[in-house]
């Protein structure tokens, strides 16, 4: 045991609830998949959680200072990356996201979150002013800007969407001005329509879907308006594990994956989905609580980005599921079958404990 | 021990935003799976469950014999499933290709049907060739919203025999569904004429309903309860095949009717009207221009003339001139008249059709030799009014309420009739008219063969049916029994004593019967219109035997220029002789092979071996 360091620091409460998560999300994909060609995906998946458990615990025992020294090589690996995934990367419903790592499909971009988490932890610390300047926001933008277009590129939305709120939440904690907040929101306000004029057909459709999910049920809007008669046909009990019609006859896309979230709305009710929520609740705040007792600033700034980039996943998958979002492709974290995301959780709050063995440490 | 600088107020604020985020997520949650959860279960289940119906078969029609008149035979129809009108839209050309359809025909089909839910498959080839079942069985995977409805198509193996009596079936009006107190729904096929109308709650099972759970490509998971189709039940008819058989024979190519009934019950053996049309024909979905051509035919084909042909019935009207003359006892019995070929009413001379005249006639003469001069002058002693009393007391001029759709009532002509219609007083030189069933006088083929009976009987005026197991209403217009005997020894003079129809006798069977030939127009109007002669319409109402018959037959011919007995006087004949032969327990194919006037016919009672038990 590394000096100042015992078993009793570890956060076992964000353990269990965690594990929680992971037990709830294996019901569901075996229940959703037991009676299709897809059965036994639930063993993958807790292989994965098995893996992820491990390296969590590996990386919780690299001082997160280490970590945060090496930054700009980090940086620098998942520019690297990312361009290598556009270049010789494994195409998969028509975006390049994978890379052949070990003979495994790794999504390249669940690793760079992990490092602009580390990255932005580190800049933000860095910032010794009470209140966020101008000249360090534009930075901050920099930073981020490059790996996001970079990820727009494959093309990937969804987790490109995920790094704004990894830098908002860094920034508002790092004392952003509530004028630069305010700035920042009429620019976005802005630059909506014209983003919108640079997006990819499907996604715009994706937009407009979301807009207007009636005019088109068996097209685009389709797989919301399914994942809406899943979660309301549900009801208070639901319709028993296995026995939900939407998602066992393939109404609801890929049930095990990011609609989970409704195949369970359907299977186990709104009590089911009710204590899904409080879990993720509790975990999230559990998250906060630990930023809160961080050593220092920059342990807090890395929970923070986890507790972003976590929150983020959660509401936005959450929101599509129910029909408040479009359709993104963002998993649920923990629930959502899937190596590469799993591993991002695990290793994200392998962070978390990091920051937490350390809080006491001089 | 923490560091200093920690924001901690910013911190906490976002916990707040946690909990506000979690909140908002479980009311979107509480709206679809609490409030909304009854709309959406809805939804699912019509996602989950395909509803295929499954058709029942219309009841069959059987004649007197149990022998088929109209039965069903198997079909498929194309069924179209809408519940997801994009994918239907992306695949209607294919569709339309694969079903040799034009892109504007599937469309109408579909508009058609906008009105109805759209979980509810509509019929969009009503019927399916063996390539089209090919295309769609091929296309099961790609084309998942296609579908084989097995239909029971109705089929009419005689043809047009009996066509204007069965009716036709059609699909269901919007009218009739909106009446129909939701037992119909569109694209039901009903009876829209003839005893397919009047019977079709008997007639029309109700569909069943197959269930299959499918899954999103519309493949067939599984089988839910099913609702088996109850069948409509079969009716039997009073029609006696080969009486029908012979009738229809005769009326080939000819234009009238011809109605056969039962004397005591009302019992229909054999209704004909002609041109008539092919009931077949309706029996997929008619064609509308073939539809027009019939509606719009001058030679009105879906008339059943047998009970809606309103016709001048000439000289059959005079046993209701004699049955008045007896019954009122206006005039004496011995009653006679001159007759030099014609007479002069109210300034107007008269013609009877004998233009040399038949001398000194009584009233049993004049019925056998139908002299009109004998019946002018009864019908001015008469006066219309009691010329309509009785008329109207033996069934004329109004329905006789057989089990048919649309029956006309004819007309009988009163003082009141043309005060209320014409507004004026009546003319008294119109009853002379009115005294050989000329003028305004308008009855139906049946109310004559009801007349008739109901005259030989005794005033029983049965009710006229179709339907064996119907209980008729009789209605009673009692005449007194010397009257009875005056008028059908009389109509039995008319075939038997050398009167108007003596070319019909029939051996060992007292076959009675009037003839009457009605002019259509005057001479002058037939030689303005360039045709040639009188255009008449010739009637001959006979029976058997001559008092309570057994059989009635009123038979009319349009548009020929011969008498009555020459034209529809054969057919009566055969009838009846055929009706005997039967009778008699001779065999369908023994009796038409001897179809030749004159030949053996046997009455009832003369050879107890030749009679079948009853």
């Amino acid at each position: 045991m590394e000096k100042g360091t015992s078993i009793h620091d570890y956060d076992w409460w964000l353990l269990t609830t965690t594990l929680a998560i992971c037990g709830v999300g294996v019901l569901e994909i075996w229940s959703a998949t037991r009676a299709s060609h897809l059965a036994g995906m639930h063993t993958h998946q807790i292989e994965w959680i098995g893996l992820g458990l491990v390296l969590m615990l590996l990386l919780s025992r690299l001082d997160y200072h280490t970590i945060m020294d090496q930054a700009p090589l980090l940086y620098l690996i998942a520019i690297i990356a990312l361009i290598a995934v556009l270049a010789v990367g494994h195409k998969q419903f028509g975006a390049k996201r994978w890379l052949s790592v070990l003979g495994q499909q790794l999504q390249v971009s669940e690793l760079v979150k992990l490092i602009i988490i580390v990255v932005l932890a580190r800049f933000f610390s860095e910032v010794r002013t009470e209140q966020l300047g101008l000249a360090d926001m534009m930075k901050a933008a920099g930073v981020v800007g490059l790996p996001l277009a970079l990820i727009m590129l494959q093309p990937d939305l969804g987790t490109a969407m995920v790094l704004v709120p990894l830098v908002a939440v860094g920034a508002f904690l790092a004392g952003l001005q509530w004028k630069h907040a305010l700035a920042i929101l009429v620019l976005a306000g802005v630059m909506v329509p014209v983003g919108y004029h640079f997006l990819k057909p499907y996604q715009r459709e994706r937009v407009t879907t979301f807009l207007r999910p009636e005019e088109d049920p068996r097209g685009a809007g389709y797989q919301i308006l399914q994942s809406k008669i899943a979660v309301g046909s549900g009801g208070f009990w639901g319709k028993g594990l296995g026995n939900g019609s939407q998602n066992q006859l393939g109404f609801v896309p890929v049930r095990y994956s990011d609609f989970i979230l409704a195949a369970l709305a359907e299977e186990i009710g709104f009590a089911g989905v009710f204590v899904a929520l409080l879990l993720y609740m509790f975990l999230l705040l559990r998250l906060v609580q630990n930023a809160q007792r961080a050593h220092d600033r920059a342990g807090m700034f890395l929970v923070m980005g986890v507790t972003a980039v976590l929150g983020f996943h959660v509401l936005v998958n959450v929101a599509m599921v129910i029909g408040f979002m479009p359709v993104t492709g963002i998993p649920l974290p923990l629930m959502s079958y899937g190596g590469s995301a799993t591993l991002f959780v695990f290793l994200a709050l392998g962070l978390v404990m990091n920051v937490r063995i350390r809080r006491f440490v001089n | 021990m923490n560091d200093k600088r920690l924001p901690q107020e910013r911190l906490a604020v976002t916990s707040y935003v946690i909990v506000g985020m979690i909140l908002l997520l479980l009311s979107g949650f509480w709206k679809l799976q609490i409030i909304d959860s009854d709309k959406y279960a809805q939804m699912a289940e019509r996602n989950r469950v395909r509803s295929i119906p499954i058709i029942a078969p219309r009841g069959t029609m059987l004649d007197r014999e149990g022998r088929v008149l109209v039965d069903n035979y198997p079909s498929f129809s194309v069924l179209l499933l809408r519940d997801s009108p994009s994918q239907v839209d992306k695949l209607l050309p294919q569709i339309a290709d694969g079903l040799g359809m034009t892109l504007d025909d599937i469309k109408q089909e579909i508009e058609a049907a906008n009105a109805m839910p759209k979980f509810q498959p509509i019929i969009i080839k009503p019927q399916a060739s063996p390539s089209d079942i090919a295309f769609i069985e091929s296309h099961r995977a790609d084309i998942p919203v296609l579908e084989m409805l097995m239909v029971h198509r109705r089929r009419y193996p005689h043809g047009d025999m009996l066509a204007n009596a069965v009716g036709y079936v059609g699909e269901v009006s919007a009218e009739q569904v909106e009446a129909s107190d939701s037992k119909l729904k569109p694209g039901d096929i009903v009876g829209k004429a003839g005893l397919e109308r009047q019977y079709n709650g008997t007639l029309m099972g109700t569909d069943g309903m197959r269930r299959v759970i499918v899954n999103s490509i519309g493949k067939e998971v599984g089988r839910l309860e099913q609702q088996e189709a109850i069948p409509g039940k079969p009716i039997q008819l009073t029609i006696d095949y080969d009486l029908q058989n012979i009738a229809d024979t005769y009326m080939a190519n000819k234009e009238g009717a011809v109605v056969a009934m039962d004397g005591r019950t009302g019992e229909i053996l054999a209704m004909v009207s002609r041109p008539t049309f092919n009931p077949n024909d309706f029996a997929i979905r008619i064609p509308s221009a073939e539809w027009q051509a019939l509606n719009s035919d001058d030679r009105t084909p879906l008339l059943n003339r047998a009970i809606q042909g309103q016709l001048a019935p000439g000289s059959v009207f005079k046993i209701v001139m004699s049955t008045a003359m007896l019954e009122s006892k206006d005039l004496p019995e011995n009653f006679t008249a001159f007759c030099p070929g014609h007479a002069t009413f109210y300034g107007r001379t008269f013609h009877c059709w004998r233009p040399e005249g038949h001398g000194t006639v009584d009233l049993h003469k004049a019925i056998v030799d139908s002299c009109d001069v004998f019946f002018y002058t009864i019908g001015q002693r008469l006066g219309i009014d009691k010329i309509h009393e009785y008329a109207t007391g033996l069934g004329l001029g109004r329905r006789t309420g057989v089990d048919l759709p649309s029956e006309e009532a004819g007309l009988i002509p009163s003082e009141e009739w043309v005060q209320r219609v014409y507004h004026h007083k009546w003319y008294a030189g119109e009853t002379i008219s009115v005294a050989i069933g000329q003028g305004a006088v308008t009855v139906t083929p049946i109310q004559l063969a009801r007349m008739i009976a109901a005259v030989s009987n005794g005033g029983t005026l049965v009710q006229p049916h179709l339907l064996k197991n119907l209980t008729p209403k009789p209605d009673r217009f009692p005449l007194a029994d010397d009257t009875v005997e005056q008028v059908t020894q009389g109509m039995y003079g008319v075939i038997n004593e050398g009167g108007t129809g003596s070319s019909l006798k029939l051996q060992n069977i007292e076959f009675s019967g009037k003839s009457g030939t009605a002019q259509l127009m005057s001479y002058e109007a037939g030689s303005h219109m360039g045709k040639k002669g009188k255009e008449t319409n010739g009637w001959f109402v006979g029976y058997a035997p001559r008092r309570n018959p057994e059989i009635v037959v009123a038979a009319v011919i349009q548009g020929s220029s011969e008498h009555g007995g020459t034209t529809a006087g054969p057919v009566v004949r055969d009838l009846v002789k055929a009706y005997y032969e039967k009778k008699n327990g001779l065999t369908p194919q023994q009796y038409t092979a001897k179809n030749e006037p004159g030949s053996v016919p046997r009455a009832s009672g003369n050879d107890p071996s030749l009679d079948p038990p009853h």
